[in-house]
């Protein structure tokens, strides 16, 4: 806890509705964050229950650094992932990480399930289970408007609160429903929405308005200026506020790296009209940040859609990223920005994972074109490019409106288990891949990464990189990148500003705020974070060298040519050696 | 020439809050949003716009006005100054502010007064605050 020598962590038993605090001095080797987060979670887990029974334990956590330093904006929640069954780890920024170091909890752990539909009402000096029976069945817009009027009485709560909200695909318990925080932020991967739905819990809002003393006044504001500076004037953050992330659609299309109709193809034929560019010409109204941040990542698209005849108009509005764009456009060959902003729409308003959902649905697509699956299943008419179809499917997922789609909301891993079509499932390890079929450094790192996500260690950049490609020096790279962020996610850093906090500036800045801490100690503490981590997936049944993926990422030319399956499978027995050697070096 | 804050170009906020941030973390060495002068707040839920309740350092404050204990003194160029010490935290100022830009410090009991030092505005990272010349806002209101 800021400017203290211990974490403090609130127990929530939502059942008895009792809660506990702790002020831990042991988990200041975790340094905060996904540190913290995985010791808590791995002393909370119940590996021989269900993903989502109502004993498993959701725990958010804030890093070291949170909102007090520009862009450690992030907060971390983990959970047994009803998608994988393993380690559930995901990432949301907004007003959450501001709004807990507010209210005075560097970590919170939930666990048990509410007697009723409830939400959580979290502040400085109260928590409560409230009511939310009349909200079931809302979407994640409806629900946050309600939760702020419920709220109101808070005062000038307005700007220093959070809300984490998730919709019906939650409660319907679909395992990669997503938790929405704050209208445009996600905890979007592994399913945190199921896992909060099956503890009839609806939303979670935080406020704080707690003093917070700084310590050393002069070292704090100069640290600041430094790291703010390079925030707003150096180029390093430059392109995330200009066109954003959707800024690769284009270079990552030419470079043949764009998951492209299911992974048929690299390259998306009208890639130039849901472009950065192209989104930012026709439907970019306003951009945003999370609180603290200056960079203004958030970019806000809108169109103007006809919802009947008569010159009736309505205006939707999404937040839009390169993600996105991929798993809702490319991914399904859609190639219009309207519509791209109407899918994303929809997997807001019920509460899905946007990639999942794309890449899902995308196999199904393909399944039911080669006979896997009939229109019996689908209901809808899926084929690449086909918009309407997939609105509706989207619904249909989200409300598992039949046995299909309720196979479907396992997974594609787990549907392409009992349909058939396991070569073209783009997923790794249950997890539906990320945009970018770049070559050996997105697919290995996926598969042995911790939440088998791009953003583990970022394999993409590596084989992006100018670097020749070489068994030995990928592994050792993502083995070391992966620990590497384990520190950063302690902070908890947005993973746009790593080129802002190298080591140094993390030490400068932790040391002003009452840390005493060396290079080494960052590394020890990465790797101390690692190996909990890899604790937690051994205890829930993982083997990273049982990854299968799936024969078309090796059929379909990644950017750096075809692949060949049994260099990944090398790689990953190599990696997993490596990651059995620190899961075996045993507690320091 | 003494400088008044405004809030020009709300229409370009990003909402991070930096502006608070080192309004706290400055004049009150506190990293907390409730110890800022100025406050940037939703009109309702994200998708809403941004405004900035700020001080408008008015010729005429109501804030003085109703201080009955002189705590609130009258700013050249506009707006006010605490002393402190006269300060019997009877949120009048708070209750009389007609822009809502009075904040009482629970802690201190005693009111947050902006005092236009224009930190909020060399912080701001999309120009949305401005320091402009107390004559040429003056001219502008009278």
């Amino acid at each position: 806890m800021l400017n203290e020598k211990f974490i403090r962590v609130m127990y929530i038993d939502l059942e008895t509705e009792k809660i506990r605090i702790e002020q831990r001095a042991d988990l200041m080797p975790y340094l905060g964050g996904v540190g913290v987060a995985s010791k808590l979670f791995l002393e909370n887990l119940k590996p021989e229950l269900d993903p989502l029974d109502e004993q498993q334990p959701i725990v958010f956590a804030i890093g070291a650094g949170s909102y007090i330093y520009p862009v450690l904006t992030k907060t971390v929640a983990m959970f047994v992932s009803p998608l994988t069954g393993e380690l559930g780890e995901s990432y949301a920024a907004g007003r959450l990480s501001m709004a807990l170091t507010m209210a005075g909890y560097d970590a919170i752990v939930i666990t048990g399930k509410a007697k009723k539909h409830s939400y959580l009402s979290i502040s400085t000096n109260n928590v409560a289970v409230r009511d939310a029976r009349a909200m079931w069945g809302l979407t994640v817009n409806e629900t946050g408007r309600t939760i702020r009027d419920r709220e109101s009485y808070l005062g000038h709560a307005a700007g220093k609160r959070s809300i984490v909200t998730i919709g019906p695909a939650g409660e319907k318990g679909v395992a990669y429903a997503s938790a929405t925080v704050d209208t445009y932020r996600h905890f979007g991967r592994m399913g945190l929405g199921a896992c909060m739905g099956s503890k009839n819990l609806k939303a979670i809002s935080v406020y704080g308005n707690r003093s917070i003393p700084i310590l050393s006044h002069k070292q704090y504001l100069k640290v600041y200026q430094q790291i703010y500076k390079k925030c707003t004037t150096t180029d390093n953050m430059a392109k995330y506020h200009d066109a954003g992330t959707p800024i690769n659609v284009i270079p990552l299309n030419k470079a043949g790296g764009l998951p492209t109709m299911n992974l048929h193809s690299g390259t998306f034929g009208p890639a130039d009209k849901i472009s950065g560019e192209a989104f930012a010409q026709k439907n970019l109204v306003r951009k945003m940040s999370c609180t603290g941040c200056p960079v203004g990542c958030i970019h806000i698209g809108m169109y103007r859609r006809e919802f009947d005849k008569g010159h009736e108009y309505e205006a939707i509005s999404v937040g839009y990223d390169f993600e996105l764009i991929f798993a809702l456009g490319t991914f399904l060959g859609i190639g219009s920005t309207d519509e791209i902003i109407a899918l994303i729409n929809e997997v807001e308003e019920f509460g899905l994972d946007a990639m999942s959902t794309g890449v899902s649905l995308g196999w199904a697509t393909d399944a039911l074109e080669h006979g896997f699956i009939s229109m019996e299943d689908t209901v809808e008419k899926l084929q690449f490019g086909n918009f309407d179809g997939y609105m509706k499917a989207i619904e249909h997922l989200a409300f598992g409106t039949n046995l299909f789609y309720r196979t479907l909301g396992k997974g594609s891993r787990h549907a392409s288990s009992i349909y058939g079509g396991e070569d073209f499932a783009m997923q790794i390890a249950g997890v539906e891949m990320a945009g970018y079929h770049t070559g050996y450094g997105a697919l290995v790192g996926a598969a042995v990464g911790a939440r088998h996500s791009h953003l583990d260690n970022g394999g993409y950049s590596l084989d992006q990189g100018a670097d020749e490609f070489d068994e030995d020096t990928y592994v050792e790279k993502l083995f070391s990148e992966e620990y590497e962020r384990c520190m950063t996610n302690s902070l908890i850093m947005c993973l746009f500003a790593r080129k802002i906090y190298d080591k140094e500036t993390i030490l400068t800045a932790l040391n002003s705020i009452g840390w005493s801490l060396t290079g080494d100690d960052l590394t020890a503490i990465g790797k101390r974070i690692y190996r909990t981590k890899l604790q937690i997936k051994k205890a829930l049944g993982f083997q990273q060298r049982g990854v299968k993926l799936p024969k078309r990422f090796f059929q379909t030319p990644s950017m750096n040519g075809l692949l060949d399956e049994d260099v990944a499978a090398m790689m990953i027995r190599k990696y997993s050696k490596k990651a059995d050697e620190l899961l075996n070096e045993g507690a320091e | 020439m003494p400088k008044i804050l405004r809030s020009k170009e709300m229409n370009k906020c990003l909402g991070c809050f930096t502006c608070m941030n080192v309004c706290a973390a400055i004049n009150r060495k506190n990293h907390s949003l409730v110890k800022s002068a100025i406050r940037v707040r939703t009109t309702g839920g994200m998708s809403s716009d941004f405004i900035a309740v700020v001080c408008l350092g008015c010729l005429e404050p109501a804030c003085m006005e109703v201080c009955p204990s002189h705590a609130l003194e009258r700013r050249q160029g506009g707006g006010v100054v605490l002393v402190s010490e006269k300060c019997i935290g009877c949120r009048l100022c708070e209750q009389n502010c007609i822009m809502g830009a009075v904040i009482f410090d629970e802690e201190t009991q005693k009111p947050i007064i902006c005092h236009h030092c224009g930190a909020c505005s060399r912080y701001c990272p999309h120009d949305c605050l401005q320091m402009m010349e107390a004559e040429e806002v003056l001219a502008y209101v009278k």
